[in-house]
């Protein structure tokens, strides 16, 4: 196993991500591939940790860290999403565009 | 107690301004004579400090003080310091003295003014700039006191301000007054260049080495510029006539015996410097000689009783310059006490005579008042006698030194004593033909006029100051100079002019000056005495000269033309083609851009989300490839 597969791996991942970013409008799904994205760094920070092996376990250590943000930014951005949903009867994107000019 | 009352010499400049604070806050509430009783009090009390203060230098071994308050830019010498020396005492003692008597007098003149209380106001604030001005210790403070008394001067000569001519006139003071303060910034800042200090510790005894005669003539011009402002001297003198329109105490305090006299006070002030500019003090002294001509031929034409003051105070001020011009400086400041003395009283005089004419000021329709206010009508006449230089009364042992120095001095300065001997006569001419006009002759008033004799509170400073007029001259006389020695240790440094020595010179000169004046006396008693259309008809025998006169040769028509239209051509210049397109142009053209790029920028901002997203994603794949093209 070298590093090169699970690399691999993060980027079709992350891009999996940035495609359901960019393509979904359903505000659920478009968190979904925020936490896609988050999954794939963390996959490319835990692969470069196991082969540089530093003594601080610094991969590792951020993982955690993305991890717990990531549940915390899940836990708001639903709330949002609901809130919205209760106001407008929608989760759509597109719908969304009472900010701009 | 001497000691004490040097150390206690702040209290001189606090109690009028306290008196002003307080009455600014409480004054249009306490009932109406108090806060007059109030301002008069603060102010005779800094008289009696004053006096004690100056104990020593009566006694003639006082020693000049200077008294640091507080040290504010020490580095060029702008310090609250006072200098307590004997010309400064006197200036005090005459601010304090003559303006007690007019706050007294203004009670009574001001009674039933709904802003009575706010008069007082300004009357003590006025008394504390100008005693900021005289016992100030270097040129900082002095210019402090100067701004403040023109500041007092332009509020109380608007203090009727409703009246579009007491505003406009009010207007017209201050803006000539900075012309002549424009004169005083540069003349501070050639003095700082000079000496580094504004101290007058620093400057009076290093004059000598430090200044050469160039930079002294450009200070002593400067000053003069100054001086001429405040002093209403040629050819900034238009403002003192204009400034009648205030209340009548307010133009025997301001513009009669004290704030005008600034200027002279400067300039004796400043002996140092003047010693050493021979240009400058040949000036000075012309300005002056021109200045009491000028306005002595105006006043003999004027029909307003305020008027001919006014007009008269310049010519007086003129007589001051030249005495101080020829250095003279002791028969210049004699002069400004006893004028202090005779005009404050000619003024109160007038201010009385108004009152009871219910607010008439037409020299036209008075006449015969003696007999109505006899105690007004006799001051008058006192002060008329003086200022016209009869002896034994005080104008006459002032102008008598002041003719006799020029006299002394003698080549261009024997021209001026021409000059102030034919001013002389004029004004014995024009003031008689004044007293005559108001208190001789048959009643020209109204029927509804009913003059009266004014209350005590009113005549019995005019007795004060008449009996002043009577004696102020006797401090110094050929027989005993005691002003001269009590003066002396401030002029020791510089030379000093005197009037021709021996007792055949001094009748001489007195016998000419007498003359002089009596010829004007007899001249206006006689064409005077007689009915009003005898002596019409003897004013118009004299024109064209005299429509000039009562004209005043049409200066402000003059000014008008040259100086107002054409500056306000240039103001309407600068505010239509110069501040409007450049100035706010280009603050509303950073405006206008900024709005511009917001307008075509703003489509970026969609609203869609994934909008966003994409671009974010764009710019982190440039920056990659920039990073892997660059390889950094």
């Amino acid at each position: 196993m070298t590093v090169i597969q699970f690399v691999i791996l993060g980027a079709a991942l992350f891009s999996f991500g940035v495609y359901g970013l960019l393509v979904r409008r359903n505000l659920v799904l478009v968190l979904l591939s925020v936490e896609l994205m988050l999954a794939a760094v963390n996959i490319n920070l835990v692969a470069f940790e196991s082969m540089l092996a530093t003594s601080e376990l610094l991969g590792q250590v951020f993982t955690v860290f993305v991890i717990t943000v990531a549940a915390a930014e899940v836990g708001i951005g639903l709330a949002i999403i609901l809130m919205i949903f209760r106001n407008r009867q929608s989760a759509n994107a597109d719908e969304l565009t009472l900010m701009r000019w | 107690m001497t000691d004490l009352a040097i150390d206690l010499l702040w209290l001189v400049i606090l109690l009028p301004l306290a008196g002003a604070l307080f009455l600014h806050f409480v004054g249009q509430r306490l009932p109406e004579p108090m806060a007059g009783l109030l301002a008069s009090a603060a102010i005779g009390l800094s008289f009696l400090v004053g006096l004690v203060g100056a104990f020593p230098f009566f006694q003639g071994d006082g020693e000049a003080t200077t008294i640091l308050l507080w040290s504010w830019m020490p580095a060029i010498g702008a310090n609250l310091e006072l200098l307590w020396d004997p010309l400064s005492a006197l200036m005090t003692l005459i601010v304090t003295g003559v303006g007690f008597l007019i706050h007294v007098f203004a009670i009574g003149y001001m009674h039933g003014d709904e802003r009575f209380g706010r008069f007082f106001v300004n009357l003590n604030l006025f008394a504390a700039s100008m005693l900021t001005l005289v016992l100030a210790g270097n040129y900082a403070m002095l210019f402090l006191g100067w701004e403040l008394v023109g500041l007092c001067s332009y509020l109380l000569i608007g203090f009727w301000f409703t009246r579009d001519s007491a505003a406009g006139a009010a207007k017209k003071a201050f803006v000539v007054n900075r012309i002549g303060d424009f004169g005083m910034m540069v003349a501070l800042m050639l003095v700082f260049a000079a000496f580094g200090t504004l101290s007058y510790a620093g400057i009076f005894d290093r004059a000598g080495e430090v200044l050469t005669t160039g930079v002294a003539t450009a200070i002593g011009l400067l000053f003069l510029l100054a001086a001429a402002g405040k002093s209403a001297q040629i050819p900034l003198y238009v403002w003192l006539p204009d400034a009648m329109e205030g209340p009548t105490p307010v133009s025997a305090l301001i513009h009669a015996a004290t704030m005008v006299t600034a200027g002279v006070y400067l300039v004796a002030r400043s002996a140092a410097i003047f010693e050493l500019s021979p240009t400058a003090q040949v000036t000075v002294a012309t300005i002056g000689a021109a200045t009491a001509l000028w306005a002595a031929s105006i006043a003999i034409a004027q029909y307003d009783i305020k008027k001919v003051l006014a007009y008269s105070t310049i010519s007086q001020l003129g007589y001051m310059f030249m005495a101080v011009g020829a250095t003279a400086y002791v028969a210049g400041i004699f002069h400004l006490m006893t004028h202090a003395f005779f005009k404050a009283l000619l003024f109160l005089g007038a201010g009385s005579v108004i009152h009871a004419m219910s607010d008439e000021q037409d020299m036209r329709k008075m006449g015969g008042l003696l007999s109505k206010m006899p105690v007004t009508g006799v001051t008058m006449g006192i002060a008329t006698l003086a200022i016209a230089g009869v002896p034994p009364l005080a104008g006459f042992w002032s102008k008598d030194e002041i003719l006799g120095s020029l006299f002394a001095r003698g080549g261009w300065y024997g021209v001026l004593w021409v000059v102030g001997l034919l001013t002389a006569a004029m004004t014995a001419f024009y003031m008689t033909r004044q007293w005559v006009m108001v208190f001789w002759g048959e009643p020209r008033w109204s029927e509804d006029a009913h003059p009266h004799e004014s209350p005590g509170m009113m005549t019995l400073p005019l007795i004060a100051l008449a009996a002043l007029t009577v004696v102020g001259g006797f401090v110094n006389t050929p027989f005993r100079f005691t002003l001269e020695h009590f003066l002396e240790p401030v002029f020791e440094g510089v030379s000093m002019q005197h009037p021709p020595e021996g007792w055949g010179m001094f009748a001489l000169m007195a016998g000419i000056s007498v003359f002089a004046g009596l010829v004007g006396l007899a001249a206006a008693g006689l064409a005077y005495r007689r009915p009003m259309e005898d002596w019409a008809e003897f004013e118009q025998g004299l024109q064209p000269v005299w429509g000039w006169w009562e004209q005043a040769y049409r200066v402000d028509d003059f000014y008008n033309v040259t100086v107002v239209q054409p500056g306000k051509k240039a103001a309407e210049a600068a505010a239509f083609s110069v501040d409007l397109p450049v100035i706010d142009g280009a603050v509303n053209g950073v405006g206008r851009l900024a709005r511009g790029i917001g307008e075509r920028v703003r489509v970026l901002q969609t609203g869609q989300v994934r909008n966003y997203a994409a671009l974010l994603f764009a710019g982190a794949i440039a920056l990659v490839v920039w990073l892997a093209v660059t390889g950094a």
